[in-house]
């Protein structure tokens, strides 16, 4: 099992702050965990569909689509961030 | 959080809080240099929530964050700037929460020996902390509440620090 968390409009839009779900077998990645959300409601379909900007975070270092996953791992979702 | 300076040195060269809090920029900045006798330049920026936003009419600005890795991301852009520049120490202090037009959002101090050095990591800080820490804004008008869209303009910002 992974934690996901969704921040900021990203989480209001999914109305979902922190979920745990099972990582795809094999050799999973932040991408086949992205398929797999879309696969499973069309609100994660619709967030993460082309053109939607969004970044991801693997245990609170920025990450990328490529990024390995493995069991435990805190992955979060959210949009480019506006702070200063 | 802070970082220790190691070398028999009580002093840490890295200061980073995220708060609901306001802050006094005054002392904070004097905090950064009290005791010591090396420093020759203090570089600060004071950023601020402004009544207008793309003609907007600003109520309020709600800031989020995400706890830990903000604090780990803003230490690690501080990091970046002490290993490129030769200067001495480092704050940011950034507010969270409900913040009105006026109030004051964030707090980047740098000290050391002289001010163009200073002056490049104070700007180097921000310009990183607009595009890597996890931060949002969102504001609330007269017409509603609206989550604040990232700016090209601060990519091609940070993007001039690279190489």
């Amino acid at each position: 099992m992974v934690t996901l968390l969704y921040f900021a409009s990203l989480r209001e839009t999914l109305g979902c702050s922190r979920e745990q779900v099972a990582l795809p077998p094999g050799s999973p990645t932040v991408s086949m965990l992205i398929d797999r959300l879309r696969d499973r409601d069309p609100k994660w379909s619709d967030a993460f569909g082309p053109g939607k900007r969004f970044r991801v975070a693997v245990n609170q270092d920025m990450a990328d689509l490529s990024t390995p996953l493995k069991p435990g791992d805190e992955i979060a979702f959210f949009p480019p961030v506006t702070g200063g | 959080m802070t970082l220790p300076l190691g070398r028999g040195t009580s002093r840490q060269p890295i200061t980073i809080r995220v708060q609901t809090e306001d802050f006094d920029a005054g002392r904070e900045l004097e905090a950064l240099t009290g005791g010591r006798r090396d420093v020759g330049a203090v570089a600060s920026f004071i950023g601020l929530v402004r009544d207008l936003n793309d003609g907007r009419e600003i109520r309020t600005m709600m800031l989020e964050h995400y706890p830990g890795m903000t604090e780990k991301a803003l230490t690690g852009i501080c990091r970046e700037a002490h290993a490129r520049w030769n200067i001495l120490e480092t704050l940011v202090i950034h507010r969270v929460g409900a913040l009105a037009p006026g109030d004051r959002i964030v707090l980047v101090g740098v000290s050391g020996g002289h001010r163009g050095e200073a002056f490049q990591a104070c700007e180097f800080i921000m310009d990183y902390l607009k595009t890597r820490a996890p931060f949002w804004k969102k504001e609330s008008t007269p017409q509603g509440e609206k989550w604040v869209d990232a700016r090209d303009s601060d990519d091609a910002a940070a993007g001039r620090w690279k190489g």
